[in-house]
């Protein structure tokens, strides 16, 4: 092979090949994919992020929480994903239209959080849980997040959602913590993530 | 092609002459271009390493540096990540790949202030991508967390690259082009492509939601089939032979294994996503292209193990060889491992597991980079004109990268398959699961820890060849003395 022109229309064709067949052709194919109308509620799923919960998304990629989370449901039968509480269905394409990007993730160090705002709907949990995960998850290896809270040590005017911390986990004793801005806005998002609707091709 | 050695004896014809002086003339026009791209990329190397150690260690001790936002583990790993393949893997990847281009070509490379000035801005470039996800401004893609205005400037970089490789290329002084040429022009052409196009699907609607997921795995996993392994791919084809002083085996195997890389790998990247929300199709694609990925790699295996056939003695001796070898045999491994688990029913075990991060080191680390360190050991010296100061470092850094390594994917390999079998167990509580795995991610950290230890004395080693601290050797630095005949008769690592 000693023609420089076939070697480059070679590298070039199979290159756009692949990204035919992998990006564009699945993207003319899911293109139209439209939300699904919920009529007793008058809604349309998924719902799409707005406001606090758009801001705490976007905490969720900065803190990178995509390397050990997964936001995706495997089908009945493949995995034990729907066994395990994480989703009453798999999940479609239609769940992601409003993604940019997706974080459907690749690694699950902790679990499946597609449906964590139906499974753990309680905002205390939440901060807890970020603030010292032992607190919540006995054995877990997640980072603790302190630095999106602050610690005060006198009930005074704290505000609604401070959450007192159990004792042995305070330094000084009686300890609260208080959410700052990202952990509130984070835990919106959190508690938005709910994917449990009927969709037409996964029933 | 080719073997003489560099530094002929006393009985040299003046044929043998001229080529010597052709040789040190191509190879000083290479000096300071490449000589900045290998310094680069052990600077990034060792930044890498450290980053690493971070984040093993905060997995088993998840209190480790756990005050400081910039360094939690979320931010470390896309940090250690773009270190290693932006920094060290690709400044390594394209040192090599210029200095093989204009031996292969037999050119002086061009653009002598251009190539070095493309080597700063790298750097610069990926200084900028570490310091946006320090703070925060993660795109959370995996592979291409750094943000997209990165691209114009890597842009740039290639554009100047693919300028000189297709000057040499056009220049060349026969008109036959050896197997590694067709892997470098193919990667010099495919990283671009594939960066610039992904961070178009990804930050712009010209894909959209679960859309970009397939782009974002059609691009990660190319990085690693298109860019990296061609490179890879392209030194072992070159070094084997040069330092054995024999041809490759056949011609026509190097043929097929080229093109059916080039069809198939590009491909493969929709495994990542088995089970996910795609079409079943656009997956399936993938693992066709994945298990179709054993026709090269069985070539490529087959001519590379034919060339070495009766040759294995000289990894007695020679550091080039001993980590080209190494990482050749794990390039088979790796793909093997890749194309089985690729299977549904494999990966549905295996998917979202440990295994997959033994499983990518093995093809980053244990192929690509250990055949990186095999290259620098044999261009640095012809580019400096010094040998390397310690036979006894490079033993080092060999064993240790080469145990750590080992003990890295056995450790993660075992503990993600029992990971993924657990997680399918829905009776087996999560946090058991996450429990189970404390142990082996504590046998990763030691491995890590012997893998720095290497990458330490790499960076003596080259630290010390930059100040040309070795002697000035008519022969090369070899691991073992050996005897008088035997280095007369096989004095093709010169």
């Amino acid at each position: 092979m000693n023609r420089a022109w076939m070697l480059a229309l070679g590298v070039f064709a199979t290159i756009l090949a692949s990204m035919a067949g992998l990006v564009l052709i699945p993207e003319k194919q899911l293109r139209a994919t439209a939300p699904v109308k919920d009529e007793e509620r008058d809604i349309t799923l998924p719902a799409g992020y707005y406001g606090d919960i758009e801001e705490g998304r976007r905490v969720y990629m900065d803190l990178g929480c995509i390397y050990c989370h997964t936001q995706q449901v495997r089908p009945e039968g493949f995995g034990a994903d729907i066994d395990r509480g994480w989703g009453v269905r798999r999940s479609v394409a239609r769940d992601y239209i409003y993604d940019e990007p997706p974080l459907m993730g690749t690694m699950r160090t902790g679990p499946d959080l597609f449906n964590i705002g139906a499974r753990q709907p309680s905002a205390q949990w939440h901060y807890l849980h970020l603030y010292q995960p032992q607190i919540t998850s006995p054995g877990s290896i997640m980072p603790p997040h302190r630095f999106l809270f602050e610690v005060r040590h006198s009930p005074d005017g704290l505000p609604e959602d401070a959450v007192r911390l159990p004792d042995e986990f305070a330094e000084k004793k009686p300890a609260w913590i208080v959410p700052k801005d990202r952990a509130r806005r984070l835990v919106a998002y959190l508690l938005s993530l709910d994917h449990n609707y009927e969709v037409p091709e996964a029933r | 092609m080719d073997t003489s050695p560099d530094t002929s004896g006393p009985s040299a014809t003046p044929a043998e002459e001229r080529e010597r002086l052709t040789r040190i003339q191509i190879d000083r026009s290479c000096r300071q271009a490449v000589v900045w791209y290998y310094a680069s990329a052990v600077f990034w190397l060792l930044v890498g390493t450290v980053l690493a150690l971070i984040a093993s260690i905060k997995m088993h001790s998840p209190g480790f540096l756990a005050g400081w936002e910039w360094l939690t583990f979320g931010r470390v790993r896309p940090a250690h990540l773009a270190a290693m393949i932006y920094g060290w893997g690709s400044m390594a990847g394209v040192g090599t790949l210029l200095w093989l281009q204009a031996r292969l070509t037999r050119n002086r490379l061009p653009f002598p202030t251009l190539l070095p000035a493309t080597a700063v801005i790298w750097n610069l470039t990926v200084a900028y991508g570490l310091v946006a996800l320090f703070a925060g401004r993660s795109t959370s893609i995996e592979w291409i967390e750094i943000p997209p205005e990165t691209a114009i400037l890597f842009g740039f970089c290639i554009a100047v690259l693919i300028a000189a490789s297709i000057r040499m290329l056009r220049q060349r002084e026969s008109k036959h082009t050896y197997v590694s040429q067709w892997y470098l022009f193919g990667a010099i052409f495919w990283f671009p492509v594939l960066y610039v196009s992904a961070q178009i699907f990804l930050h712009t609607p010209a894909a959209r939601g679960a859309v970009k997921a397939a782009a974002n795995w059609w691009f990660a996993h190319n990085v690693l089939g298109l860019w990296f392994t061609p490179i890879g791919l392209a030194t072992v084809y070159y070094l084997i032979p040069k330092v054995i002083g024999r041809p490759v085996h056949s011609y026509h195997l190097s043929l097929l294994g080229f093109w059916t890389l080039a069809i198939f790998y590009n491909w493969a990247g929709t495994h990542h996503l088995i089970g996910g929300p795609l079409p079943a199709w656009l997956i399936t694609v993938g693992i066709v292209g994945s298990v179709m990925m054993f026709v090269p790699v069985v070539t490529v295996a087959v001519n590379h193990h034919m060339t070495m056939v009766g040759n294995f003695h000289h990894l007695k001796y020679s550091p080039t060889l001993r980590f080209v070898v190494y990482g050749a045999v794990c390039y088979t491994a790796v793909s093997f491992q890749g194309s089985l688990q690729s299977l549904r029913s494999v990966n549905e075990i295996t998917h979202f597991t440990h295994y997959t991060i033994a499983h990518a080191h093995l093809g980053v680390y244990a192929f690509f980079t250990m055949v990186m360190f095999g290259a620098i050991y044999y261009v640095a010296p012809r580019l400096l004109n010094a040998e390397w100061h310690s036979a006894g470092w490079i033993r080092v850094h060999f064993w240790t990268t080469a145990v750590g390594m080992a003990i890295y994917w056995l450790g993660l390999t075992w503990a993600g398959w029992q990971q993924g079998r657990m997680m399918n167990d829905p009776r087996i509580p999560f946090l058991d699961i996450v429990r189970y795995t404390v142990p082996w991610l504590w046998s990763r950290s030691f491995a890590g820890v012997l893998m720095t230890i290497g990458h330490l004395s790499f960076a003596w080693l080259f630290w010390n060849m930059l100040r040309q601290r070795g002697a000035y050797l008519p022969g090369p630095t070899l691991l073992v003395r050996r005897k008088e005949e035997s280095a007369v008769a096989a004095g093709g690592e010169g």
